[in-house]
């Protein structure tokens, strides 16, 4: 079957919906998505969205876009920087329009806390000198996320949007550099649609799914990068995956850094403040890569606690905020202590470890969302991608806490607006390639394949060799090994085989589908981690520790070819700010 | 500890109607969640079973289930919180068709939702650069209705989604609640028409199993109620 529409937007999270509400009404749009709208991951955001709004406290834009900048570690692209916290405010007071019930302040304007790596100059009179803590994340008590994803879908409900959830996207048409739709199957009835469109835009989220322990959902397995990167597109900066300071502890379920920001502290076994000795000015509230190696590091000098399963741990102390706080600001967080660790927040401390959480690589775009062919800067017609599973790059080698659901919305609306700009002219480009017959033989082939080698074994043994060869420390040999298991697991992945063959509702299926997409996302993120011979945000070589400001500050684009991944770089964009020692 | 679950399976490419299967797991610790038990089934015994998840914690509101005789989530319930001696009976959400095994078709509960005008409508243009104001206390009133995760375990619970079809249902009525007592909305009557009907908040007889069964723990009632007092004081 085909349908045709003027735009599709793969994915409804806080991107793909804040992009859907911006199209015209004059052109066809449709949203696809393999999970209903409001279970996209956004939902599980917690800790807030930053704008400097000065709400309660002096604060503007250029600290804020400072604090990225040096955040990044000095790989995110400056312009593309200024152009998000500059559009910040505009941003949040937008939803706030829309109807996000934000938490107010005393004066009944939207309430903000502190988060880590965002400051602002201890005098505003030198704006280089000591910097202290500031508050600038907007949030909704501790379900800042749940909010937004729900206020985004209702405003997409009164805008009447064209909805098919539950539709997995298998395949993204791209023919002599021009996108010309995607191909999907209807989760509920097995029926394969090409979707032929003038324009469409990724909004597929994250792939944490590649590592044992993750913060992220079931259905993050990277996706629509990993679609592009099979149509031979290139990829930026995978080697940069942000490690969150605090999962709970065996499960990696987030708690997020808002219990920080109101004033909870990580203590090692002995009681000690360690954060301390990293990061003397700002402490617990440094950015997340500097945290979570120091609880690594705490770990290995025998400071942290042993758990049954053998790994060990640090300890989130909130305890001393008092049960009105904890309730009031951290009710959601607290409650996911008390539930699965059987820990009550406001009398002990909650066991924790670095979780990972956010990728900072992905689908190169520029600041209009236009999906990058190379490292020149080229695009390709019609493509376009926004949210977690691109790379424009404002977070560069780290992100810090609250710009991302920031960046979903800025730039789910300038992808919206710029594809109402090509939808002027733009035709619907003749289809050449039969991609409904490619997909269902896909389908077929995993159906039909007798292999010995089940879905859920290899996804394990990637996730494991993930977590401890391409984690938060790396080094060549454990990057090498990597590269022989990733070969290993992809051979083995030709003779998967599985038991529902049928064509309704078959997770089954779904689960090889997005296995072979962890495959790609992980050989992008081993090759970039192996090329990039330095430490810079969150990836750190064990063999390179030291930044190198001469070889580093360059993006790498990598490109599948056929088996053999090339990288190729592309500087990085510099305004005003120099790159300097990143010191808490 | 070994436990033995009790599973509703329907294949309607197969089967001509529901049935229940047995599977028995061995070692499992009793910090599992439910949903790592269904994973473990799907991943190691039987690969056909099939069921929604997505964020493990409770939060997406994916994998609603009955299990032994509750609307619950999966993945907020954990052993230790259920009687093992005898088997845990898993089913499907009821007063919804089976799409397959645990999966059921939710179109009508979202239409439902979609009804009630689940967005904020305005009239007064807001303010052009800045945020409208509200007291923190008016925004705190809204918090407990959007903690909603749409995850349908109340509506299929009430009695009165049973007896009839057209009812509009918890989930849908606290949604109209957190619009209707949001300071900010103009919708007025526009909203409260909708849900004044006999198919509306009147079919609430506060049974309350809508509270008992809430993973997010919402006193819906309690909200159902305040919307029928607002609907009663516009008309006197
Ligand atoms: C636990 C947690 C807490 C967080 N807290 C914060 C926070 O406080 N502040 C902050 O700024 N950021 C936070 N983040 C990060 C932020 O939430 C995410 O980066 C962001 O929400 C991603 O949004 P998105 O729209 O890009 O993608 P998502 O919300 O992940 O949506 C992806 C969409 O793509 C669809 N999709 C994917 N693959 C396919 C396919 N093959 N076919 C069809 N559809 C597909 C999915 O169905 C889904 O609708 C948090 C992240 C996590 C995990
Ligand atoms: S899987 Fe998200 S609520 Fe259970």
């Amino acid at each position: 079957m085909v349908k045709n529409y003027d735009v599709i937007i793969i994915g409804a999270g806080g991107a793909g919906l804040r992009a859907a509400v911006e199209i015209p009404k004059e052109y066809s749009c449709a949203v696809l998505s393999k999970v209903f709208p409001p279970r996209s991951h956004t939902g599980t955001a917690q800790g807030g969205v930053c704008a400097a709004l000065g709400n309660m406290e002096d604060d503007n834009w250029e600290n804020h876009a400072f604090d990225t900048v040096k955040g990044s570690d000095y790989l995110g692209d400056q312009d593309a920087i200024e152009t998000m916290c500059k559009d910040a405010i505009r941003a949040v007071i937008e939803l706030e329009h829309m109807g996000l019930p934000f938490s107010r302040n005393e004066d009944g304007k939207i309430a903000q806390r502190k988060f880590g790596g965002h400051t602002k100059p201890a005098d505003p009179n030198d704006p280089y000198g000591k910097r202290i803590p500031v508050m600038r994340a907007c949030y909704s008590a501790d379900r800042t996320g749940h909010v937004m994803l729900q206020t985004l879908y209702e405003n997409c409900i009164k805008n009447k949007v064209d909805f098919y959830s539950e539709f997995f996207v298998t395949d993204l048409i791209v023919e002599d550099n021009v996108c010309k739709g995607v191909a999907a199957f209807d989760i509920a009835t097995g029926e394969v649609t090409v979707f032929h469109a003038k324009a469409v835009m990724l909004a597929t989220g994250g792939y944490g799914r590649v590592f044992r322990i993750t913060s992220n959902a079931h259905v993050g397995t990277g996706d629509g990068t990993a679609l592009v990167y099979r149509n031979g597109l290139p990829l930026e900066d995978m080697e940069f995956f942000q490690f969150h300071p605090t999962g709970l502890w065996r499960l990696g379920i987030l708690v997020s850094e808002a219990a920080r920001g109101e004033g909870g502290i990580l203590k090692n076994k002995d009681g000690e403040r360690f954060m301390q000795r990293y990061a003397p000015t700002v402490m617990d509230l440094a950015p997340r890569d500097m945290v979570s190696r120091a609880i690594i590091s705490e770990i290995r000098e025998g400071r942290g606690i042993k758990g049954s399963d053998g790994t060990d741990y640090v300890l989130l102390d909130v305890s001393h905020l008092g049960k009105k706080v904890i309730d009031e600001k951290l009710p959601e967080i607290t409650g996911f202590a008390r539930t699965y660790l059987g820990v009550e927040p406001t009398k002990e401390p909650i066991p924790i470890q670095p979780t990972a959480h956010y990728a900072m690589g992905g689908i190169p775009a520029n600041v209009n969302c236009e999906v990058l062919a190379d490292e020149k800067g080229n695009t390709v017609k019609g493509l376009y991608a926004a949210g977690e599973c691109a790379c424009v790059s404002v977070h560069g080698g780290n992100r810090l806490g609250t710009n991302s659901l920031l960046d979903i919305v800025v730039f789910g609306r300038r992808g919206g607006k710029a594809i109402g700009e090509f939808l002027k002219t733009a035709e619907h480009a003749e289809i050449k390639s039969k991609p409904e017959e490619k997909t269902k033989e896909k389908i077929k082939s995993v159906l039909n394949n007798t292999g010995t080698e089940k879905v859920y074994k290899l996804r394990t043994e990637l996730q494991e060799w993930m977590m401890e060869k391409c984690g938060i420390f790396r080094n060549e040999t454990d990057l090498k090994a990597m590269v022989d298991k990733l070969g290993e697991l992809k051979e083995r992945y030709k003779s998967i085989s599985i038991e529902d063959k049928g064509t309704v509702f078959n997770t089954d299926l779904m689960e090889a589908l997005e296995l072979e997409n962890l495959l790609a996302n992980a050989e992008a993120t081993v090759y970039g981690a192996l090329n990039r011979k330095e430490s810079r945000g969150a990836h750190t070589r064990e063999d390179f520790p030291k930044r190198d400001d001469d070889n580093g500050m360059k993006h790498s684009f990598i490109f599948e070819n056929g088996g053999s991944p090339e990288i190729k770089l592309k500087p990085v964009t510099i305004t005003k700010y120099k790159p300097m020692e990143r010191k808490y | 500890m070994d436990i033995t679950v009790r599973i509703l399976r329907y294949n309607p490419e197969k089967d001509d109607k529901p049935y229940f299967r047995e599977y028995g797991l061995k070692d499992v610790s009793p910090d599992w969640r439910l949903l790592d038990v269904l994973h473990e089934i799907k991943w190691k015994q039987d690969g056909t079973l099939t069921f929604r998840r997505s964020c493990a914690h409770g939060i997406c509101g994916s994998d609603g289930m009955k299990v032994n005789g509750k609307n619950r989530l999966a993945c907020s319930v954990l052993l230790k919180d259920l009687n093992l001696k005898k088997p845990v009976v898993i089913e499907p959400l009821p007063a919804m068709p089976i799409i397959k095994d645990l999966v059921v078709d939710m179109s009508g509960f979202f239409s439902k939702y979609e009804v009630i005008k689940p967005y904020l409508i305005t009239k007064t243009p807001p303010p052009p650069n800045s945020e409208r104001l509200q007291s923190n206390e008016d925004a705190e009133k809204l918090f407990e209705s959007a903690k909603c995760i749409l995850c349908g375990c109340c509506t299929t619970s009430c009695p009165s989604t049973w007896s009839n079809e057209n009812y509009i249902g918890p989930a849908a009525f606290l949604k109209a609640y957190r619009f209707a007592f949001d300071t900010r909305d103009e919708a007025g009557d526009e909203r409260l028409d909708i849900i004044d009907n006999p198919d509306g908040v009147w079919r609430c007889h506060t049974i309350f199993n809508c509270i008992e069964t809430c993973p997010k723990e919402i006193n819906i009632t309690w909200h159902i109620s305040q919307l029928k007092k607002r609907i009663s004081s516009r008309e006197m």
